[in-house]
């Protein structure tokens, strides 16, 4: 194909009309060709349309392929022209040759012109029941496709009826696509607010889509999975049925077969009640995880993301696998920053060894980031198994001793962490650590080297000297550092106040007169006031036993856990975050709402950072609807709209309240004791979700932060129970919350 | 679901562009080029701004990239991924940009049948090539009855597989290709061995055979039951879609309608009583600055009817690497500066034989020391009939309904690849790990 991408002639457009009208068939196909690869960089041939058309009728299964390929991409530009081809593909949905009717039916769907479905119908109709499965299961498709385009016509056709009848097809590659259809109808309904169940699955369809699973293609499998998942059963008999028959599964060559059918078991397993069922059908799973991180380093990424959440559930899953999860040399980043995490995970007393003996060899890698990871595993192992900490601690001063810069700083603010844990036990390394007092230049490190001096002020017989060294660089340091310092001098006073009492004296003059942060100043002050008035109470402020820390064990909520397991290997999954993140079609359908909320509470810091990428999220959307500048008037709208959804569920509304960062936070106070008496959502606190609203309206609508504010009230209560009108809206604007 | 795919070149060009579902824009593509491809700083193979994610697979600087607007399943986009390139590869060879402009209609056409509204759709290459041709088809010059033939074989039971296919000679060959990932600590101990096993089959059989397969192998689910005799103990065994895994669950038995040609039947893991066929102990001291010294031993470990054959061994040198003096008993070895590695070859080294090499690098001085990656040790080598698992096949039975005699060949293939890594003698490392991994190649 030299023509592909041959430099722009004048008048190219001009020449391809001519070949494409020419009397020799080769020269037209041609012509064909080079118009696709126009079409493909982008160049406009839109106005070679009729000339193309005029090539749709042929018995050259190609060239028909191409010109197709062409309509789909201007039919909506030239609606009025499309009509012209309508009866070439009524002709062809007729033709003898299956290929050439469903390839009709198949294109017929994409072209997406007001005028041409009316035309669709008929076909349509005529294919679903077509004799040849070829035909019936791209016709089924179809049907999505046209619901997409004008629910009304799939309504009022009755295609609906047609594909739940098609569900019991002999085909088993017909039913997949029809489960694929109907699930596809069944989403698009629900987002646009509709509450009718669309695609119900009863105990007769579910004994049909189990038939069908072993049968039907790697594709099909997975579309048939997703509806097992959905399936509500009505006793354990039922569940364990269709976990016994979808285990086998578990040894399908295709990743998303095997993740697939992990989420079905992880669905139904919550209803089983024999325990050697449960047990058995969990040592099943160990395997073929084991196995999926053969796969390409992607499908691993995904697999890995996927085990992660696995093991907040199932702790035990892979409990003797550990090795498997050792970083090989040539993996991705991405990859093996995942390993490091579910290697923490499944770490115990009986392979710990083994897994520092890793870890040290990943401290001495290039990559920068991994090294530094890799170092905190060591201090998360530290801290998650206490006969460990020892070991741990001495690999850790082992690398320190490398004085490789990051490496040394990395690992003072991971021997924080160890101080923090275990108070007291190995003050013997202070002095290595502050032996490198030099190396250190990131903030971070520099904090956590001086909280670890004034902790142990009083057994470091220098630290008046070394704080002082801090003390005379105060005013260049950065804030961290600085509150940090301050925090230390004072401890150190509290503790040897003879020999510290101008060094106290020094900071707190330099914090309060010289320093441009408040919260360094505010704190200098609070000092101040606290060692001048009651040094007793300061004494108890400052040196107060801290809680001791330990290893989260799932860095999501129970609730959301259980919700992002039901949808491995999906994107939530893979994110670690609820779909209406990053999803913005609006919908949270019932079944969607996170159920039992009231552990909800600790998920404040998930909601929070969904929150902050919201802004980003809405600056990304304007990137990407930037030649479609209506979109932007309509985006105002929907951000509020999507608020109202969000905090119109009980679970939502918990997700959103007292996230202490949250900069607007302040407006709490402003309307947090307007009491509410009509609301009739459960929230423990009626001002809150008026707060987020605001907070949320502040930033999707930038400059006017308090613009929905007086109408406070009228809006919360419209939010508790979104009329349907706005949700359809939501549905169209589907671009809303951004995840990064 | 997927929402649109694109195929870029390395600079971000569109090569091939194709929307299946309506909520995206084509000018999508250039938020990926914006956002990934001229972005240094990609560390995730998925990157999702507002509610679009963009999945992209690399190859040969190609991007192979899917767009979804929903919660999509992040395996299946993947897998379709590697799908489309494993499909491209057989229809025209090798994946890159040359390629993909040369055949931009037919993998239009590709793309059009393996996914519609963007739920992948049947992409079995056999069935594919039965009716996607580089040559055009007319729809006249295909009877009818053929072309019914083509869908139900692509919507049927057993889309894999023509039912006409016919042989003179009726012949399956079964390779065994296997892979062990090895690390050993410094003592020479293994701490870790395992296996990733192949089965590749090539069947040439008339007709609609039915074949049952039969290993030497006990799968272990439970470990606890601990396999008796010379069973071997698969940790794990994935089948390809002709095997029934219903009944393989059921009863244990692989049976299956084979595909035409050759495709690949199982793979399976292994990691109990592993035979390491090579030993690779390298011995690294780096003196001063100027100078790496290596001493690198290779130790078979096999019977001495058996032997090694096409042993390349790679070892990495640092990047200011000036000349190597090298030093070998057997075979030839050779410093390739654009490479940065000394390379040594030996044509076959007989079971119980050892050979070693010593060398030298001089390296140029730098004014601070380089970060050097240290890259472990590369071992390139086959053994014919042997097996690290210990994997035999028993039995391949073949059954149809005309009753032909099937001529089956087993071979036993552990063509290898070795990753070494190489005990350090700078002070920071003294006693590190030492990491071998042998991974297969075909």
């Amino acid at each position: 194909m030299a023509a592909f991408r041959a430099p722009p002639r004048k008048g190219e457009n001009f020449e391809l009309s001519a070949d494409l009208n020419s009397e020799y068939k080769e020269k037209r196909k041609d012509a064909i060709k080079r118009v696709i690869a126009n079409m493909t960089v982008q160049k406009d041939v839109s106005g070679l349309f009729p000339d193309v058309l005029k090539n749709m009728q042929t018995d050259d299964l190609e060239q028909k392929k191409l010109v197709y390929l062409y309509l789909m991409n201007y039919a909506k530009t030239q609606p009025e022209l499309v009509i012209l081809a309508v009866n070439t593909f009524v002709k062809d949905t007729d033709d003898p040759n299956p290929l050439v009717r469903a390839l009709a039916i198949r294109t017929m769907g994409c072209l997406r012109a007001e005028k041409i479905i009316d035309y669709l119908c008929d076909p349509l109709q005529k294919c679903l029941r077509d004799e040849n499965p070829y035909v019936r299961k791209t016709a089924a498709l179809c049907v999505a496709k046209l619901y997409d385009l004008k629910p009304e016509l799939v309504i009022e056709n009755g295609f609906l009826e047609t594909l739940q009848e098609m569900i019991a097809d002999s085909n088993p590659m017909v039913v997949a696509n029809t489960v694929a259809a109907l699930t596809d109808i069944h989403i698009a309904a629900a987002a646009a607010g509709s509450n009718t169940e669309v695609f119900v699955i009863t105990s007769a369809v579910l004994n049909k889509l189990l038939i069908a699973l072993n049968e039907c293609s790697e594709w099909g499998r997975v579309a048939i999975l997703n509806a097992l998942g959905r399936y509500e059963t009505h006793d354990d008999r039922e569940s364990e049925h269709i976990c016994e028959r979808v285990v086998p599964q578990f040894q399908h060559a295709n990743a998303s077969v095997v993740l697939s059918a992990i989420k079905v078991i992880m669905i139904h397993m919550r209803s089983v009640r024999s325990e050697t069922l449960t047990k058995q059908l969990v040592r099943k799973m160990a395997p073929p995880l084991v196995t999926l991180l053969s796969n390409p380093p992607e499908v691993q990424w995904v697999a890995l993301r996927d085990i992660n959440l696995l093991l907040q559930k199932r702790p035990d899953i892979l409990s003797n696998e550990m090795r498997v999860f050792f970083c090989k040399y040539n993996d991705p980043l991405y990859v093996k920053v995942e390993k490091l995490d579910i290697m923490v995970r499944l770490a115990g007393p009986n392979n710990v060894d083994a897994l520092l003996s890793e870890l040290k060899e990943y401290a001495s890698e290039v990559d920068v980031d991994f090294v530094r990871r890799s170092i905190k595993a060591i201090g998360q192992t530290a801290i998650k198994i206490d006969e460990a900490a020892e070991r741990c601690v001495n690999v850790l001063m082992e690398l320190i001793g490398t004085r490789v810069s990051y490496v040394v700083q990395e690992g003072v603010v991971v021997m924080k962490d160890i101080f923090r844990k275990y108070p007291s036990t190995y003050e013997g390394v202070i002095p290595t650590l502050c032996a490198n007092l030099d190396e250190l230049d990131e903030p971070e490190a520099k904090a956590s080297l001086i909280w670890i001096i004034g902790e142990y002020a009083n057994k470091i017989d220098n630290a008046d000297e070394l704080l002082g060294i801090f003390v005379d660089s105060f005013t260049e340091e950065s804030y961290p550092v600085q509150l940090q310092t301050l925090t230390a001098v004072v401890k150190l006073f509290l503790r040897k106040p003879d020999t510290s009492q101008g060094l106290v004296q020094r900071i707190l003059n330099t914090a309060t007169k010289d320093c441009d942060s408040p919260d360094v100043r505010d704190r200098a002050y609070i000092y101040w006031r606290l060692l001048s008035t009651d040094p007793g109470a300061a004494k108890a402020v400052v040196l107060a036993h801290r809680p001791p820390i330990s290893l989260p064990r799932t860095t999501v909520s129970p609730a959301l856990l259980e919700e992002l397991l039901g949808e491995i290997p999906s994107l939530a999954s893979v994110y670690h975050k609820p779909e209406e993140t990053f999803v913005g079609r609006g919908r949270i359908g019932a079944d969607a709402i996170p159920k039992g909320g009231s552990e909800l509470a600790d998920d404040r810091a998930t909601a929070q950072k969904a929150f902050q990428t919201v802004a980003a999220g809405q600056q990304a959307e304007n990137l990407l609807n930037f030649d479609d500048p209506t979109s932007n008037d309509g985006q105002q709208p929907t951000g509020l709209a999507a608020t109202t959804v969000l905090t119109s569920t009980p679970a939502a509304t918990n997700l959103l309240s007292g996230t202490s960062s949250n900069p607007l936070d302040d407006l709490v106070s402003i309307f947090g004791n307007t009491g509410i008496g009509t609301n009739a959502a459960p929230p423990p606190t009626p001002g809150q979700p008026q707060t987020h609203l605001n907070a949320f309206g502040g930033l999707s609508f930038g400059g006017q932060p308090m613009s929905p504010a007086p109408p406070m009230t009228p809006s919360v209560l419209q939010a508790v129970s979104p009329p349907p009108q706005q949700q359809q809206q939501q549905g169209a604007q589907d671009d809303l919350l951004g995840l990064f | 679901m997927i929402s649109a795919f694109f195929i870029f070149n390395q600079k971000g060009e569109v090569l091939i562009s194709r929307l299946y579902r309506t909520d995206l824009k084509r000018s999508i593509a250039d938020v990926f080029r914006i956002q990934v491809i001229s972005n240094s700083d990609v560390r995730s193979p998925i990157i999702t701004l507002g509610s679009t994610s963009f999945f992209h697979v690399r190859i040969n600087n190609l991007y192979i990239v899917a767009v979804t607007k929903c919660n999509a399943n992040a395996a299946l986009v993947f897998e379709y991924c590697y799908r489309f390139i494993a499909i491209a590869k057989s229809y025209f060879g090798k994946v890159d940009e040359e390629s993909v402009k040369n055949n931009f209609v037919l993998i239009y056409e590709l793309i059009d049948e393996i996914n519609d509204f963007g739920y992948p759709q049947n992409s079995e290459i056999d069935t594919l090539k039965s009716y996607i041709t580089t040559e055009s088809v007319m729809s006249t010059s295909i009877p009818a009855e053929e072309s019914s033939k083509i869908t139900t074989q692509a919507t049927g039971a057993i889309s894999w597989r023509r039912g006409d296919v016919k042989y003179k000679k009726n012949e399956a060959f079964v390779d065994v290709v296997e892979t062990v990932n090895l690390s050993m600590s410094a003592k020479g101990t293994i701490l870790r061995a395992d296996v990733d096993g192949h089965i590749l089959m090539r069947a040439y059989l008339s007709g609609t055979p039915e074949c049952k397969f039969g290993l030497n192998d006990k799968l272990v689910i439970d470990k606890n039951e601990r396999g008796i005799g010379d069973a071997v103990e698969l940790d794990d065994c994935r089948f390809h879609q002709c095997v029934r895994l219903d009944e393989f669950d059921s009863t244990r038995t692989i049976s299956f309608i084979p595909p035409d040609g050759e495709f690949e039947l199982m793979k399976y893991r292994s990691t109990s009583n592993v035979k390491l066929p090579l030993r690779v102990i390298p011995t690294v001291n780096e003196i001063g600055t100027s100078q790496v010294s290596y001493v690198v031993t290779v130790k078979t470990n096999f019977s001495n009817k058996l032997s090694a054959t096409n042993v390349v061994i790679r070892i990495p040198t640092p990047l200011n690497t000036t000349s190597v003096d090298t030093k070998v008993a057997s075979g030839k070895a050779k410093y390739v500066p654009a490479e940065n590695v000394v390379v040594w070859k030996v044509p076959r080294i007989q079971g119980g034989q050892e050979i070693s090499l010593s060398a030298t690098a001089h390296l140029t001085s730098t004014t601070h020391r380089q970060v050097w990656a240290r890259p472990p040790i590369d071992v390139d080598f086959q053994v014919l009939m042997f097996t690290a698992s210990g994997l035999i096949v028993r039995f391949l039975k073949v059954f149809e309904k005309s009753n032909y005699n099937s001529i089956k060949w087993v071979r036993y293939l552990t063509k290898l690849f070795i990753r070494a890594g190489y005990i350090y003698s700078t002070p920071q490392y003294d006693t590190c790990l030492l990491h071998v991994c042998i991974c297969g190649m075909d």
